[in-house]
């Protein structure tokens, strides 16, 4: 049993005959666990790869629907349909002066693109991206990702209040607290799935998702608990800041909220690390509501490459759903936020825990 | 010989950490080699809409951002301490599910509580 990609890689080169001597070699030094070391460096470069191609295309992509939606082209100059588009905002961010205002806190001004980067990365390590495509099954592995994307304020704060900038700080409290307010829903709402399945990692979650009723429909938590995926996708939509919960930055009156005064490449890592957890937590709602990397086994092909198509799929369909939502909807106020998040939701996502679990016990479902 | 389960599971994170690390301080770095740096007293102060800054940015916050925070703090650690029992939850039985249903009641009633008290409320 193949339980992450570490193993996965070792079985590979133990099948094409590498790993033995390659093995026998650090051995013969007494420093086998540094070729664990490398095998994991080299999937963490392939997952930060990844992660940034994806960050490229998706900002590409944000633009090009939003431009869409609006009956306009967006991007199309640099390459066919501007694709090269954020290629050409790379290249330009990292040629931009970097502006450190002269009242603002030097270092914790630096200090805080490495905390809201670090963690978007972070909670990419108990993500399944396919059979056995995982960096790491941790067995706390809900837990772990709730609290790693719980660290984002905490960043955010830093920033707004490092840049002694008006519009920075009310941006910044903003953001904490309505991080704060849907975390809440956002563990709750997951809890119910943890009820079924008995266990924090996220390759059970997924496993307990296998299958279908009556052939057709797949055994996944959205039919079991609706209530639940609806609580838990507003929360994580919130969570990220986006439209309609864009506090953080909502730039007609914040001008850009708490990265008012960043530019350059402190900017762009704020850049990479929205879309990042954007496209983290979208592959956290597919694993925990939409099957994860469950589809219909096509034989032939192995089935870590079919999981991974299925994966990406259908994280992508969140992400759009996130990008729609962004195109069409208005921002709500920050007390009807509050509400909503206090009044209606974590009330209704107890309502749901108590449902679900007296359900569980009747032995009904 | 190292061997332990906990230190390979967890490899990963410390590896991704330190490699997030210094992906962020290589970017950094780079941009610090190529970028301009032509720095003036106009284009270091504190940005407000071309307006000269008036005070300091560090104000007195309101006070309904402490209520929240204080309420999540309750909040937080009690949803903390639902998840062993939804893991161990087939195990417990019917007498699981009750107790719980009693922490759940307290929960509601401490929302209640400070829903009451407006502690939520964000207008005053």
């Amino acid at each position: 049993m193949i339980a992450n990609a570490y193993e996965l890689i070792v079985n590979i080169l133990t099948a094409i005959g590498i790993y033995e001597p390659v093995y026998g070699f650090f051995q013969s030094f007494g420093l086998e666990y540094l070729l664990r070391i490398i095998i994991v460096v080299v999937e963490i470069v392939v997952l930060l790869v990844f992660v940034l191609l994806s960050v490229m295309f998706l900002s590409w992509l944000e633009r090009k629907m939003f431009g869409w939606v609006q009956s306009r082209y967006g991007p199309m100059v640099t390459g066919p349909h501007g694709l090269f588009q954020p290629i050409a905002d790379g290249i330009k961010l990292v040629g931009k002066e970097d502006i450190i205002p002269a009242s603002a806190d030097r270092w914790i001004f630096t200090l805080a693109p490495f905390i809201i980067f670090v963690p978007a990365l972070l909670v990419f390590v108990p993500l399944p991206f396919g059979d056995t495509l995982i960096l790491s099954d941790l067995r706390m592995g809900l837990i772990y990702i709730i609290a790693i994307s719980a660290l984002s304020p905490v960043s955010i704060l830093l920033a707004g209040w490092a840049s002694n900038n008006k519009y920075s700080l009310m941006g910044a409290m903003r953001a904490v607290a309505q991080d704060i307010s849907y975390t809440i829903p956002l563990a709750l709402a997951a809890i119910a799935v943890v009820l079924y399945v008995g266990s924090l990692s996220t390759v059970d979650i997924v496993r307990a998702q296998e299958g279908t009723w009556f052939g057709i429909i797949p055994r996944w938590f959205i039919f079991m608990q609706p209530l639940a995926f609806i609580l838990f996708l507003i929360a994580s939509i919130a969570e990220m800041g986006r439209i309609p919960f864009d506090f953080q930055e909502s730039e007609q009156e914040l001008v850009a909220g708490f990265f008012t005064e960043y530019s350059g490449m402190k900017f762009a890592m704020y850049f990479l690390g929205e879309y990042a957890h954007l496209f983290a937590v979208s592959g956290v709602v597919v694993t925990i509501f939409l099957g994860g990397w469950t589809g219909p086994v096509l034989s032939p092909i192995p089935v870590q490459i079919t999981s991974l198509v299925y994966f990406i799929i259908k994280t992508y369909a969140v992400i759009l759903f996130a990008m729609w939502l962004r195109d069409t909807v208005p921002r709500v106020r920050i007390d009807q936020l509050l509400n909503l998040g206090w009044k209606i939701m974590i009330p209704l996502a107890l309502l749901n825990l108590l449902v679900t679990s007296f359900l569980l016990t009747a032995r009904v479902i | 010989m190292v061997s332990n389960e906990l230190l390979d599971n967890y490899l990963p994170v410390a590896l991704l950490t330190v490699i997030g690390i210094a992906f962020v301080a290589i970017a950094l770095f780079m941009s610090r080699m190529i970028r301009p740096s032509n720095k003036t007293k106009v284009k270091l102060s504190t940005y407000e809409c071309a307006e000269i800054p008036v005070g300091d940015a560090r104000i007195h916050f309101n006070i309904q951002y402490y209520m929240i925070v204080i309420v999540f703090l309750i909040f937080d650690v009690e949803v903390l301490f639902l998840y062993p029992w939804a893991v161990q939850f087939k195990n417990l039985g019917p007498i699981g599910f009750i107790e719980m249903v009693v922490f759940i009641e307290i929960l509601i009633i401490g929302l209640a509580y400070a829903w009451r008290k407006e502690a939520l409320e964000w207008t005053q």
